[in-house]
């Protein structure tokens, strides 16, 4: 597959009066063509910097980006500017204009790009009818819901005929339904139109639902990637096995007797294996969490059990456990 | 009092007052509007930062805005002379009206820009905008209804500055006050023609505050 995005060497500075910020360090990572790529981080990680990087919003302090082999760091002012109608953003509180009604909003980047008045208002309601809203062309944005603006927003950063779609937390200010709605829309476009999409995000959710990749980013540093199934299956750095374990009711604290983390694949739900293994060892384990998520379209259950205190009950069980061909990892060092 | 000739000489009054404040900040805008675009364009976070320009303009604006516009109005008598011809009369008071409000004005348009969403600025810079589209289609745009306020202020304050130059023979109702009211004792027609500036602010700030708000598509229903 074609590389898209090259994040070379990357490393952005923020100085300030008395104190210097180095919001993101040595970042390296390939993006490739069609690919919904999820970064991913707590807030102040340093990921809205990392993206604003891409198109060169935020100019780096080292490194560099490459869109489609092309060093952005070596472009004049209106090379840049032309590359920036190919690598579209939307972001989380929309920034749609105010004054404009939705379909002069669509028409503005092609404005830019001097396309004519009539095609660019043909195009603004061919984008419209993509994204579902056809009956509010003349609305403004104060009339819409949330929902509604993001829509608008996406319906505009398509004019131009983007490669890449990036997005800033472009659900996170939304609710569940309403964000699902979004990420579905996004997924539509990147099938339809095989655009790349980068997405920024501090939701795992948002990850699970529709990224092929992920990235972690914690404290300015790359901490880990690959695909999403890789990474929610086989954690390895504690950033990801964070945002993995992450819950609605937060992260969850282990301490005391062995925990393991057993990661259920399609093949694996079919055997009741943990009540085969409560009968095997005739004993009881506790179960701690358990959930099934739903990464791009196959099911996952991961769980989390308190193994009995006797050494060989709990050895046994592990090896019943691996046995079954499931991912067993024991957390007993984790801590939240 | 209430003569032909009292009357008439009010009304022309009126007009000229109208006049000098109208053409005063047509005139002003022409200056300030440019210079206040430049103060935020210029700015430490702003699309083009520019320390030495914008320290200048700063400056600048600061310094004008400092002089009481009676000290001013008798400071450039020198320059309204180049220009017009002569020093006195309502056409020569445009002069002192355009230079002391410009400064002003470029504050009020500083003020109305920086309230546009950077979020929507950036959004611009990411299609690929320059800073002349950022400038004509985001913030002149983005901003129309405070610009819109401001110029209201601006107008109504230029009238007050206006009538004040009357004391160096600048015509308007503002002349007619102090040659009746403060040098004849005619307490009268200075009353009135007090209650007819009052009445010119209330509806030039009753058209300002329609046009900006039917102009804002921010509000709903």
């Amino acid at each position: 597959m074609d590389t898209i995005i090259q994040i070379r060497d990357l490393g952005k500075t923020f100085t300030g009066k008395d104190n210097t910020v180095e919001a993101l360090k040595n970042i390296n990572l390939d993006i490739h063509k069609g690919e919904i790529y999820g970064i991913i981080g707590m807030s102040g990680a340093g990921k809205s910097t990392l993206v604003r990087c891409l198109n060169f919003l935020e100019r780096p302090t080292t490194g560099t980006v490459l869109i489609e082999g092309q060093d952005l760091s070596m472009m004049n002012d209106a090379t840049l500017r032309k590359t920036r109608t190919q690598v579209s953003m939307i972001f989380q509180h929309f920034n749609l204009l105010m004054q404009r009604t939705v379909l002069e909003n669509i028409c503005f980047p092609m404005e830019i790009t001097g396309y004519s008045k009539k095609d660019a208002k043909s195009r603004a309601m061919e984008l419209l009818e993509i994204v579902g809203l056809t009956e509010k062309a003349q609305a403004y944005p104060a009339q819409l819901s949330g929902g509604q603006k993001q829509r608008v927003a996406i319906a505009r950063a398509l004019a131009t005929n983007p490669k890449i779609l990036l997005c800033d937390e472009a659900t996170s200010a939304l609710d569940p339904t309403t964000t699902k709605a979004i990420l579905k829309l996004l997924k539509e476009i990147n099938e339809k139109y095989g655009i790349t999409i980068v997405i920024i995000t501090h939701e795992m959710s948002v990850v699970q639902e529709i990224c092929t990749h992920v990235a972690i980013i914690e404290q300015g540093e790359l901490a880990e990637y690959g695909t999403v199934e890789d990474v929610f299956t086989n954690p390895h750095t504690d950033a990801a096995k964070k945002l993995v374990f992450q819950t609605e009711q937060g992260v969850l604290h282990m301490n005391g007797k062995r925990c393991i983390r057993i990661v259920f694949n399609e093949i694996s739900s079919f055997e009741p294996v943990i009540g085969n293994m409560v009968l095997e060892c005739k004993a009881p384990a506790n179960i701690l969490l358990a959930d099934t998520r739903n990464i791009n379209g196959i099911a996952h259950g991961q769980m989390i059990l308190q193994l009995p205190e006797e050494e060989h009950l709990a050895n046994k069980m592990i090896h019943y456990l691996l046995e079954r061909k499931l991912t067993v990892e024991e957390i007993d060092d984790y801590v939240g | 009092m209430w003569d032909k000739t009292t009357i008439l000489m009010l009304i022309e009054g009126i007009g000229a007052t109208l006049q000098m404040t109208l053409m005063s900040t047509l005139m002003a805008y022409v200056l300030g509007l440019p210079m206040g675009i430049a103060l935020v364009v210029t700015a430490k976070k702003g699309l083009r930062p520019n320390p030495a320009a914008y320290k200048l303009l700063d400056m600048i604006a600061n310094i004008v805005r400092s002089i009481p516009f009676l000290i001013l109005l008798i400071l450039v008598i020198p320059l309204t002379k180049v220009i017009i011809g002569k020093s006195y009369g309502s056409t020569a008071t445009i002069v002192p009206l355009t230079i002391a409000a410009a400064p002003f004005i470029a504050r009020l348009v500083e003020s109305s820009l920086q309230e546009v969403d950077k979020g929507v600025i950036e959004a611009a810079q990411s299609m690929g905008a320059s800073t002349k589209t950022i400038i004509l289609k985001v913030l002149l745009v983005e901003a129309r209804t405070s610009l819109i306020v401001g110029a209201t202020i601006a107008t109504g304050t230029i009238l007050g500055y206006s009538a004040m130059a009357g004391v160096v023979g600048g015509g308007g109702l503002g002349d007619i006050a102090i040659r009746y009211g403060y040098y004849r004792y005619e307490t009268d027609i200075m009353l009135v023609t007090v209650v007819l500036l009052v009445a010119l602010v209330q509806i030039l700030q009753y058209i300002g505050m329609k046009l900006s708000k039917k102009l804002d598509k921010r509000i709903t229903g």
